[in-house]
């Protein structure tokens, strides 16, 4: 079946006409009109697959759901307030990670073997521990440590140092750096040598050539997983609920349980938290767009673009993509 | 007449692959040196020695009469700081059989980039002498195109100029036109033939013969890590007095 969805017919180039155009004078054979090959099975499938969600709809219309509690409380300041910490833990973490990342991903490629180590070391504990551990790590650090004593500089009692926002912050932060590490050492190491030393060759130092020279190149490879991750982290930072910090779905649980209204406040959960990872996979598109500049011989199309060319160009639209 | 390149007895070893085992050439100024041998003679690791992209083991190796790598204070030698070799690759222009153009820069862009970040050029004098060398090396209609967007001629071209850019005393070339369709050859070879008789000192590693006796002042043939036979390009390749020169110009003539 993918097959017969493979070889669709707007695909396959007019082969017909073109060839009449270039190679055929006027007047030479006539251009082909087959009758097309038919899909009962794309039509088939299609039927089913309507079909089951018509039933799904009617079911959730049936079910007992107080719809217009979800469109009540969407903007209800508190869950948009949520919605915000969500967003800034989840910024502020990933600036962590990526800082942190970059930093142990050149630790790890560089010849020193301490440093090296220590940066193996780091990404053996941070990826192989779950998230929602280390976050109960920070959590309960107070029971061993009751006091933070950083000599003279600074002395606290741990439980104000840890406060909700610190242990996300430091439980989602650290964890990523460990991910971004390898993504971005995978970046860095994908650049051809030759590059450093045309670099080298024309007198740039070696700070010089990883800025301007391989970074640049490598953040083609970073980019994409880095979105990736970041997706991943919006929606990673609902676990620091555990560490009591009053994010989107702390904040509509909180109304949920009250309100006995669990599954609309999941639902006003659901619809953020889709927003914001929509909205940043748009933001992603242009980004990847702006590293790849140079790598291919034409830029990929916006979406404005795309859609513009399908509007106006008559016959195939997905061949004009 | 000084001499540009020197090199006295270089050995250069890879592990316990010894790749150099002793060179010993001069290449004077404003002349036209090309190297021949075959594949894995240690061509391109001599070339590479030259501005310190390879250490040598043992030798000494002097451009423009100071070492390479170290200097010397009394019998010792000290390594220079990569911040000192830097400063001497300036003077050397290199260009690669692959090209190594930055791909995410334009050509008129490969072209500034090093006057702008190693010279401290200002941009728009850099940018008008990057357009000056892309027409001398008849490309300025492609100066705002990426090197995907290049032949293979075009780029190794730019690349030309982008060495040309940081004014070199010394121009290597690393097989600068085997990656190329043969058509394409031509107009590569036009660009270093123009080069040569402006009086560039250039050191050539070559397989296209025709240049080598038509431009070349001296030719070296290198075989197993050693300087085989050299001279005058027209008395090697017409009379070569060697065994191993002459069954290897028979294969390639
Ligand atoms: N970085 C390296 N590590 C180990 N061995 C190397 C390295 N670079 C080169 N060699 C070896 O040194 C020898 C000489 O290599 P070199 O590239 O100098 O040859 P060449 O004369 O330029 O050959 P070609 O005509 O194929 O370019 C080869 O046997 C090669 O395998
Ligand atoms: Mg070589």
């Amino acid at each position: 079946m993918t097959d017969n969805l493979d070889k669709s017919p707007a695909d396959t180039p007019p082969s017909g006409p073109t060839l009449s155009k270039t190679s055929v004078p006027a007047g030479g054979p006539e251009a082909i009109k087959a009758i097309p090959v038919r899909h009962y099975g794309r039509w088939a499938s299609a039927v089913i697959v309507v079909a089951l969600l018509v039933a799904l709809g009617y079911a959730f219309s049936q079910g007992n759901i107080q719809w217009h509690t979800v469109g009540d409380q969407l903007f209800e300041s508190s869950v948009v307030k949520g919605a915000g910490r969500t967003l800034l833990i989840s910024v502020l973490a990933m600036i962590v990670g990526v800082l942190l990342g970059i930093l142990l991903a050149v630790m790890r490629l560089s010849k020193n073997p301490v440093t090296s180590s220590v940066a193996w070391l780091y990404i053996w504990f941070f990826r192989g521990t779950p998230v929602y551990v280390q976050l109960l790590l920070w959590f309960n650090l107070a029971l061993i440590f009751p006091v933070l004593n950083l000599g003279p500089i600074y002395k606290n009692e741990m439980t104000d140092v840890m406060t909700p926002f610190m242990c996300a912050l430091l439980g989602l932060g650290l964890n990523e750096a460990a991910y971004m590490a390898e993504i971005c050492r995978a970046g860095l190491l994908a650049v051809d040598e030759g590059q450093t030393e045309a670099a080298h060759a024309l007198g740039m130092s070696h700070a010089k050539t990883l800025r301007r020279i391989v970074i640049p190149q490598a953040m083609r490879v970073i980019v994409p997983p880095t979105g990736n991750e970041f997706i991943n982290m919006l929606k990673t930072s609902s676990l620091v609920y555990a560490v009591t910090y009053n994010e989107l779905l702390r904040s509509t649980s909180a109304i949920g349980s009250t309100s006995y209204a669990v599954m609309e406040m999941l639902f006003v959960a659901s619809i953020w938290y889709l927003a914001m990872t929509s909205v940043f996979s748009v933001f992603q598109y242009y980004l990847e767009r702006y590293y790849a500049r140079g790598s291919s011989r034409s830029l990929p199309p916006t979406v404005f673009e795309k859609i513009k060319a399908n509007l106006f160009s008559k016959g195939s639209p997905r061949g004009a993509v | 007449m000084t001499a540009m390149v020197k090199a006295e007895g270089v050995h250069k070893s890879f592990g316990l692959v010894e790749v150099l085992k002793g060179i010993d050439l001069e290449v004077n100024s404003g002349e036209v040196f090309c190297l021949i041998g075959p594949s894995g003679s240690g061509k391109s690791t001599f070339l590479r020695c030259i501005n310190h992209l390879e250490k040598i083991n043992a030798g000494r190796l002097y451009v423009d009469g100071e070492l390479v790598g170290y200097r010397q204070k009394g019998d010792k030698l000290y390594e220079l700081k990569d911040s000192e070799v830097a400063l001497k690759r300036r003077d050397i222009g290199m260009v690669f059989q692959r090209f190594n153009l930055f791909p995410h820069m334009t050509a008129v862009e490969n072209v500034m980039e090093a006057p702008v970040q190693v010279k401290s050029a200002k941009r728009s004098d850099a940018h008008h002498r990057a357009m000056e060398l892309l027409d001398r090396v008849g490309l300025s209609d492609k100066a705002g195109n990426y090197p995907s967007q290049l032949s293979g001629g075009q780029q190794q071209r730019v690349a030309i100029a982008r060495a040309l850019a940081m004014d070199p005393k010394l121009m290597l070339f690393d097989e600068p036109t085997s990656a190329l369709d043969p058509e394409l050859v031509g107009d590569v070879l036009d660009v270093m033939r123009d080069l040569a008789e402006s009086g560039m000192t250039m050191v050539v590693v070559t397989h296209e013969m025709g240049f080598a006796r038509e431009v070349g002042d001296s030719l070296v043939f290198m075989d197993g890590g050693v300087v085989v036979e050299s001279g005058h390009p027209r008395d090697v390749l017409t009379d070569p007095q060697h065994e191993r020169t002459k069954s290897f110009l028979s294969k390639v003539l």
